[in-house]
Formats: structure tokens, sequence, C-alpha cells
């Protein structure tokens, strides 16, 4: 029998519940009002009294409204029908709420009952199986989508029955299974799973090693990131992590894309959900809405679902994982989630850690990213999870707790910088304090040099030691004033301003700068590096200025100009002319 | 609400904090109002039969033994047309003499937008203030809050905002208003003829500071109501978010929070975002506009206030005197509008968003220079003419006192570049240097 109990205290939107059974924690259980009922999910237990935290606002509860234990954990619905849609926090499909405003205790089923899905078998009877094999497959968006043996089932499966190829629904029986003791099992095309738990139906999960292409040349060329990789974007407002989180998710080579959009402003999302349907994948010309799901728990929506949405988020990229799909998960904002922690730790009384941060946020990050990552399947199949949080840091302050723990957990760090953003050098990436693991990979080094040809990363090193030389002149020029420092020190700042407006920058609002597949952002590094390795001659410094800005000036119309049209190649005869000008023989 | 015929009346109170008072009652809803001695109070927390109320009027005076009585609601507003041209404090009664409004009682800090019912915003709010629509353009359904210090005139350019734009109705959230302050926008916009437009809910600095929480939910519920029921325009702005901010760290203190940084609560976040978040478009045409004020302390945006603000805003302007021309401008450095990418080039001529960052970069340069001038180098013929470049661009551009079209200020920024710079230091695209460039 379910256990009950009834509510003995109201502090905001944690509730104490005596209760009159067991519990346990992270079970999810419902306050009945008159006219709703609250979610809420149980957070400590001590003894009589359970501490639950309420996905909704608390308004009216009163002492003595009974309270229903539901014996599971906070889980979301997998099947055939998951992208495209907005969902919020727990998986309620927005678009099927009514109202413009969102109603308390509205909840809404995450997937489609009566749609007819074409399923084709993949296994036959007699087959042994195991959690997460394919039975079969139905097509989603024009992606093959596998229906699994259910992540929960332990040990062995015998198949016993598939159905045949034809049209069903999610709830239709699609297969029979055989467990070891003899007993059967139906299985749909729906399964359950809770958040909170990693899906780790995978043979095998080895270092990551391949690129994942976003066309934003300052993390493709400079520091990469791979599929089933980890990054992070930490930044003070203004300084465009938004726009770099959806001009990720826009162009990355990715068969999937989750947008937990969490605790961060409405507005955003709509920016997604009104684009989306009309820009096209640019790897496959389809719809990107087609690709994405969108977990919206903005800010102004309850505080305690905005810690449930980042793990709905991840499980539903885990699933899509696991039929070997290439899924790229972004979180905008971790800090949110890390806040909404603190919230409910301070309701809790617990002692804070720094900042007031409850003190085991560290661990609850590092798990957090530890969910991403490349794997191969029980079949031999690859799948992917790429993970790219952003961090909000409070008062632009990296030393701040969720910048430092994330930092420990994340593999790709982007840092924007305050004084690029300022100057508009967009993305505002710091080139020098930036960096990807992947970068010193032996595993990465092997795929990138049969990609694009070795020395690759030789080169990608070789710029980062140019943009440093050019910081360093930069400063003692400040120091020493213009005319205080040998022109060839002009020189040298100027080539790593080159790098700086050519590679680094790039205008996420034009259409073709916006996304430069790797191809061409090697040719145009290695015309850029071929710059720096050039010895000009000057007679003083203000020549410097001056002619390095017009080569800036051509390469950016390069950039411009679609790739090797007529256009391109014009200003790139032209820069050669102006090259030749004052190149040392 | 289920009508009671009789009240239960506590005259028990255990703890008096200088904002809370706790005592035991039955059968009370979390956030429902009470009355102690008549002064209006709030439950904010209940262990078992111990009630704990913040006390709006704040806690001076009140006995032990005072007469407690639960409404059984939470805070609400009567909305209908008859708000227009009316003045209240934050509780919702008239300050200005006439008589109580008629019509719905509202619930005020209801239910958020679903953010798929949500509508993009795309329409320009034009100002006349270049520093704002050339360099950050504002939309109907943002939000966002002037950055100032207190010595800025940051209530008379928001004065002068409000009544530029083309709203249907301006809603007035004042908090902590000096009575001087407050008197000032009446006078403008009664001077301005736009009274009938105007809805002010006022706490000034002679209420109780703990009051000032009411008052931007008040405004809300009313923008709310002309927004989605009459499909108006409406713009609200608060002033000041930094003394709502205070009230909130007051409350959360005596209630034996643990502080997070500088001191304010945990929950600030989540506390700003639910009033700024209220901005939205409408799928039906109305829509809600907030511009606000978050007075700084020395110019310091990472204190915790303008810190959590501007991870909320879409944008923020940011008033700063420039010695060079003695002007107060809008700062395009740290000033943003982030839904100005929505409307530039869109709604308004395909150069500017081009001529905006390199007139902003230009900018920058010359602050470069500037710093050269003062550590003593000299200053190349590049540096001479940023520097010549900047005074300008800020008088003529920057300046709060500019009012002119944007295609104006656009032709205004292709002047300075071809007066102070050649076309390869411009870096525009050729296209635009091709039609705009004009020697």
């Amino acid at each position: 029998m379910a256990t009950k109990g009834t509510v003995k205290g109201i502090i905001s939107n944690l509730v104490i519940v005596e209760v009159d059974g067991p519990v346990s924690q992270n079970e999810i259980a419902y306050i009945k009002l008159p006219d709703t009922k609250l979610m809420s999910e149980v957070i400590k237990v001590m003894g009589k009294n359970t501490y639950i935290q309420v996905f909704e606002s608390t308004r009216g509860v009163k002492v003595g409204d009974p309270v229903e234990f539901m014996g599971y954990m906070l889980e979301v619905s997998l099947g055939p029908g998951i992208l495209s849609r907005n969902y919020d926090g727990l998986q309620n499909d927005l678009d099927k709420m009514e109202g413009v405003f969102l109603k308390r205790g509205d909840y809404t089923s995450a997937l489609d009952d009566e749609k007819l899905w074409d399923f084709k078998p993949l296994a036959k009877a007699d087959d042994k199986v195991a959690a997460a094999d394919w039975l079969g497959e139905v097509d989603e968006n024009g992606q093959p989508h596998k229906i699994m043996v259910p992540f929960v089932f332990e040990g062995v499966y015998t198949v016993k029955s598939v159905a045949e190829k034809g049209q069903y629904k999610i709830n239709d029986e699609i297969a029979v299974l055989t467990n070891s003791d003899g007993d059967d099992v139906s299985v749909t095309m729906v399964q359950r799973w809770p958040v909170k738990q990693p899906i780790k139906a995978y043979r095998d999960k080895p270092r990551p090693f391949k690129l994942l292409e976003t066309g934003v040349r300052t993390i493709d060329t400079i520091n990469p990131i791979v599929e089933g990789g980890t990054g992070f974007i930490p930044g003070p407002f203004g300084t465009g992590k938004t726009v770099l989180q959806h001009a990720i998710s826009k162009q990355a080579e990715a068969d999937i894309v989750v947008i937990a959009a969490c605790g961060e402003r409405a507005n955003e999302v709509v920016e997604i959900f009104t684009e989306f349907p009309e820009l096209e994948d640019p790897h496959t010309g389809r719809k990107l809405m087609e690709r994405t799901i969108i977990i919206a728990n903005t800010s102004n929506m309850p505080v305690a679902a905005r810690e449930a949405s980042v793990y709905t988020a991840m499980t539903l990229a885990e699933y899509y994982r696991s039929m070997g799909l290439k899924v790229l998960m972004m979180a905008d904002s971790t800090s949110r989630w890390a806040q909404a922690l603190r919230e409910m730790s301070n309701r809790l009384e617990e002692l804070p850690g720094q900042d007031a941060f409850p003190v085991d946020l560290s661990a609850i990050i590092a798990n957090f990213y530890a969910r991403a990552g490349f794997v191969y399947l029980n079949n031999g199949e690859t799948g992917s999870v790429t993970f790219i949080g952003t961090v909000s840091p409070a008062g632009g302050n990296l030393k701040e707790p969720v910048t430092e723990s994330t930092k420990k957990a994340a593999r790709c760090f982007y840092a924007l910088q305050q004084s690029r953003a300022d100057g508009k050098r967009y993305p505002a990436i710091n080139p020098i304090d930036s960096y990807s693991k992947y970068l010193e990979y032996p595993e990465y080094a092997e795929y990138i040099s049969e990609r694009i040809g070795s020395g690759w990363i030789d080169l990608v090193n070789e710029v980062k030691t140019i943009m440093l030389r050019g910081q360093e002149v930069s400063e003692q020029i400040n120091i020493l004033g213009d005319d205080g420092v040998p022109v060839e020190y002009h020189v040298r700042f100027w080539k790593s301003e080159v790098i700086d407006f050519v590679i680094l920058q790039q205008d996420a609002f034009d259409k073709v700068d916006m996304l430069t597949p790797i191809e061409r952002q090697e040719y145009m590094l290695r015309k850029v590096m071929d710059i720096c390795h050039s010895d000009f001659e000057f007679e003083n410094f203000t020549e410097v200025d001056t002619y390095f800005k017009r080569i800036i000036n051509h390469l950016k119309q390069m950039n411009y100009s679609e790739f090797e049209s007529e256009k391109f190649k014009k200003y790139e005869e032209e820069l050669a002319s102006i090259l030749k000008e004052r190149m040392a023989a | 609400m289920a009508t009671k015929a009789f009240q239960k009346i506590y005259t028990k109170i255990s703890k008096i904090t200088k904002a809370t008072c706790t005592l035991k009652a039955e059968g009370i809803g979390n956030d429902e109002l009470a009355e102690i001695d008549g002064r209006l109070a709030q439950v904010v927390k209940i262990i078992g039969e111990e009630v704990t109320l913040q006390v709006f009027g704040g806690t001076e005076g009140i006995p032990t033994n005072a007469e407690v009585v639960f409404i059984g609601k939470a805070p609400t507003l009567k909305v209908s047309d008859q708000l227009a041209g009316r003045f209240f404090d934050a509780f919702g009664h008239p300050i200005d003499g006439g008589p109580e409004v008629e019509g719905e009682e509202r619930e005020i800090g209801g239910p958020s937008v679903n953010p798929v019912r949500r509508k993009q915003p795309s329409e320009l709010i034009a100002t006349g203030i270049a520093g704002i629509d050339l360099n950050n353009t504002l939309v109907s359904g943002q939000k966002i809050p002037f950055f100032a210090d207190p010595d800025q005139p940051y209530n008379q350019v928001m004065a002068m905002v409000a009544l530029r734009a083309k709203a249907d109705k301006i809603i007035l959230g004042g908090m902590g208003l000096t009575n001087d302050d407050y008197l000032y926008f009446k006078n403008v916009f009664d001077n301005a003829g736009a009274l009938d437009r105007i809805i002010s809910f006022v706490n000034t600095t002679e209420n109780p500071p703990v009051e000032r929480l009411l008052v931007p939910d008040m405004a809300l519920t009313a923008a709310e109501y002309f927004a989605v029921e009459k499909n108006e325009s409406v713009l609200v702005l608060l002033t000041d978010m930094t003394l709502f901010a205070d009230a909130l760290s007051i409350v959360s203190n005596r209630m034996d929070q643990i502080p997070s940084k500088d001191s304010m609560p945990g929950s600030l976040y989540s506390d700003l975002a639910k009033i700024y978040e209220k901005a939205v478009q409408f799928p039906d045409g109305g829509s809600i506009t907030i511009i606000a004020v978050t007075t700084l302390s020395g110019g310091d945006i990472t204190h915790a206030i303008p810190d959590n603000t501007g991870y909320i805003t879409e944008g923020q302007l940011f008033l700063r005197r420039d010695t060079d021309i003695g002007k107060v401008i809008v700062d395009p450095f740290r000033s943003l509008s982030r839904l100005k990418q929505l409307v530039i080039g869109k709604k308004t001529r395909e150069d500017h968003p081009q001529v905006m960052n390199t007139a902003v970069r230009l900018f920058a340069d010359a602050a470069n220079a500037k710093t050269k001038l003062e550590n003593g180098f000299d200053l190349t013929d590049y540096d001479e003419r940023t520097l010549a470049y900047a005074k300008e661009y800020s008088n003529k551009l920057l300046a709060i006192d500019v009012n002119i079209g944007t295609d104006e200020m656009l032709d205004t920024g292709w002047e300075l570049f071809v007066k102070h710079f050649s076309k390869e230091e411009v870096g525009i695209k050729q296209e635009l240097v091709d039609k705009y460039w004009k020697n």
C-alpha cells in the first residue's frame, strides 16, 4: 500500500510531511489540494518527518493537507516522438497545456499515445538479448529510432516473438521476451527511467577522440571538442554565452541536439522555438527542429524543477545515445541549477559551503559531467553524448565555486572574456586561458592527422604561442610606448591580431561567416600562418599598423565570401599582391 | 476564496522581529494575508501550529497581544479600466484622493506565461536617444534596467524614454522613491498630457521598506490586465530595484536565512527573475516591456544585485558622465540590448549592425589611445584621429540629450567614419562601403 502523509510545515517550496509508512529518498509525492495536486520529491527524511521539495508554487498549502507517496523516483517516458518536443523540466509537453499561462498542477503526457509508427523488426525469435539491445526500429524525423530492451531489465532474455513490420502505437506490444526463469514479459515502444540514474547499458566507454565539428573556428581549430567530450563556457553576463550556445546547437554536426534551458530567460527559448522550425540543419538539409529536443525551465518557472530539468535532458540524451546516435547536449546555465541546490540546502538549514552553496556541489557537478561520453554499445555500434554547459559566474569571478567545480569535471574550457566582449571581439573566447584537453590526447592527434593532415596540432599550438607573444608585446607597448620597442615587436603584435581578427573572431549573424566547415578552417589557418611565418620590412612602426589592417581587411572579406567563389578568389589575389609589397626577399 | 461566517481573532504573538511576527494558528495557507492590528502581513513560514508572518508596515509598536486576523487569500489587486490615470500605494489603495477602483479581484504574483505561447518580440521601441536606438535598440516585450550611480539622472531619462515610446499604458512602480522624484514623475506625465495613460504604484522613502516587496507584483498584475485583456502595449517602469532587493534581504535576514553573496538571500536570482520575466510579447498583440533602474554603488556591477539582474534582464543601459564632453552618455561598452538583433538591419537600415559595431570598436581604440596619452606616450596619427572621433561620437551620438531618427544616427556614423578614417581602417563589408561611404 502506498505511503501517505500530512503536511506539517511549509517554508516556501520546502514542505515537511509526517508519514505513516516507508518512504525513499528522491521518491515522488503529490500534495493534494482541493482543486489540484502538486508534484514533489523527497529530499530528506528525519524520523517521521519527511522533507519534500515541491515543483510548483506552494501558495495556499495548509498544515493538514494530505500527501501521497508514489513509490518511484522522478522518471521520464522514453519512446518514439520525443524529437521536436518542447518539454518543461519534468518532461511535461508544454504544447499540450491549454491557455497562455502555466497552470499549477497541469501535468501533460510526454508522448503521443495515438500516433502510428512504421515499425521494422531488427531482432528475431530465439535471439539472446539484454537491456538496451535493439529489437526493432521506427523512423523518427529521418532518424532510426531503435526500440530497445528496457534498460531496467537485468540479465539475459530470449526473444519469444517480435512484431512484424507494420504500423503500431507506442503502447502496442512489439515483442515478448522470456527471462531466465521462463517467464514471458511484454515489451512496448515505451519505457520509463529515473532521471538521476545514468543509463549504463553499453559495453565500453573509451576515451573520446573524434572531432565534433561546430563550425565555430575558435572551437574547432583552436580548442576542439570531441564526440562524447565535455566542455563548459563560463562568462560574465553580456559576453555572448547564449549566442555562442545557439550557434553551436544550430551548426554542430550531431544527429540529435538536446537543449536544456535551465533557469534562463524565456525569450531565449522563444528564439529557438521561432527559428529552429525554419532553419535548416546544414548537414542534412532537414529542419533544425526535427533533430532538437528542448527542455525549458525558464527562470520564472519553479525552482525545484530547474534541478530536475538538466537530469531530464541528460536522460533523453543517453536514451538516444543507446540507439547509436551522436547526441549533443547543451545546458544553459548550470549555475542556475547550482543556485536551485543552494536555495534548497539553505531551507534545509544545512551547513553551507563556500558562498552558501551545498558542500557536495563539486561532487554533484562531476557526477553529472561523467554521464557524457563516447560509448561502444553491446552490438559494437558507437554512440555519444557530448555535453557543453554554460556557467554564469557571480560577479564575473572565475574563482567562484560553480566555475571551480566545473573546471575539475569538464575537459574543455571556453573562457569568455569581458574585455574581448567590450571590444566586440566575438566570440569572446579568450584564446590564451581557454583550453581543450583533447589536444593532448594521442587518440585525437591520430584521428585529426588522418582527417586534416599531419602537423595540424603543432600548427594549433603555434597559434597559441603567437597569441601569447602578441599579448606580451602589447603589454610591453603599453608600458614602454610605441617607439619604446623595436619595430619587429609591432610586427609580432600585428601577426597575433591577424589570427585574432581572421580566425578567432567570427560573425555569428553573417550567413557565410557564421559556419566554417573544417576544410575551410584549415585553408584559412594555413593562409594566415603563412603570413605569420613571413618576414616583412618596415621603416617605422606606423607603417606596420596600416599595412596589417589592409591584410586583415582582405582576409575578413574572404571570410564573408562563399568559399572559393569568384569574390573569395578576387580578395585572395589582391591579398597576394599586398603581401608582395613588403615581404622580405 | 471561501467566505467565512466569522473570522477567528488571534491575540497571542510569541515572537516579534523587526520584520516578522510568529504566532500559533491553525488552518492557515501558505502566502495568505493577515492583518495585525490593522497592519497587513503575509504568511512566509509554517511549522506545525507556528505561523510566521512578514509584516509589510514594519513591526514597530506591535504588542504581543495584538489582534491578528487571517484574510484567507494572497494579496490581490482589483483590475479594470478604472486603474488608468490613478496613483496607488503598495497595497493598491488610492493615494490621489480618488475613489477605490471597482473591478475583478486578482491575486498578484500570478502564474508565468507558458514559454511556448510567447511570441518573439519584434517591435522596435524608438526613443530618439542614439545611445539606445543605435547601439542598444529596445524591443517591445524586453526587460532592461538602467545601471546607474545614484547621482545619475536615471529617473529623468526613464521618464523621457517612457513618453517617447509609443506605449498604450505606462505603469510606474516606485520603490523607495523620494517624494521629490515621485512628484517629478507626476509632473512630467501631467505636463505631457499623458496622465490618463499612466498608472502608478508608489512606495516612497516615507513608507516602510518591506512594503516595497509588493510594488512590482502590483504593477505587473495591472500590466497583465491591460496586455492580456485589452491587447495593449504596456511599459512598466520599476525604480529602484536595488531598494527592492534590499527589502528582500531585510526579510530573509529576520528569518535567519543563511545569506549568500553581499548578504543577499540565496534566492535573489529567482526572486528577481519572477518579476523581470513578466516582460512578454503575447500572441494576441499585447506586450509588457519592463524598464527598470538598478542603482550601483560606485559603478560596481559585480555586486550581487546588479550581477544577478544582468543575468536575468535582456541587457542593461549603463549611464556615465563623459568628462571629455561634460555630458551624461549611454556607455557603449557596458551597455547592451540583447534583443537588438531581432530588429537592427531588419526594421532599421541594412547597415545598422556594422555601423554600430564599427563605431564602438573605434571608440574602444580611442580609449586605448587615451590610456597611452595618460601614461605619457607619444600618440600615432591614428591615435590622434581616434581621439578626435571619440569626442564627436560621444557628443553627436552617445549623449542622452540626442533626439534624432535612426537613419540620421546611421548617417552621422558614416560621416564620422569618412571624416576621421580610411576605408581599410573602418573594415566594413565592401557592399555597404560602396553604398554609404560618401566623400
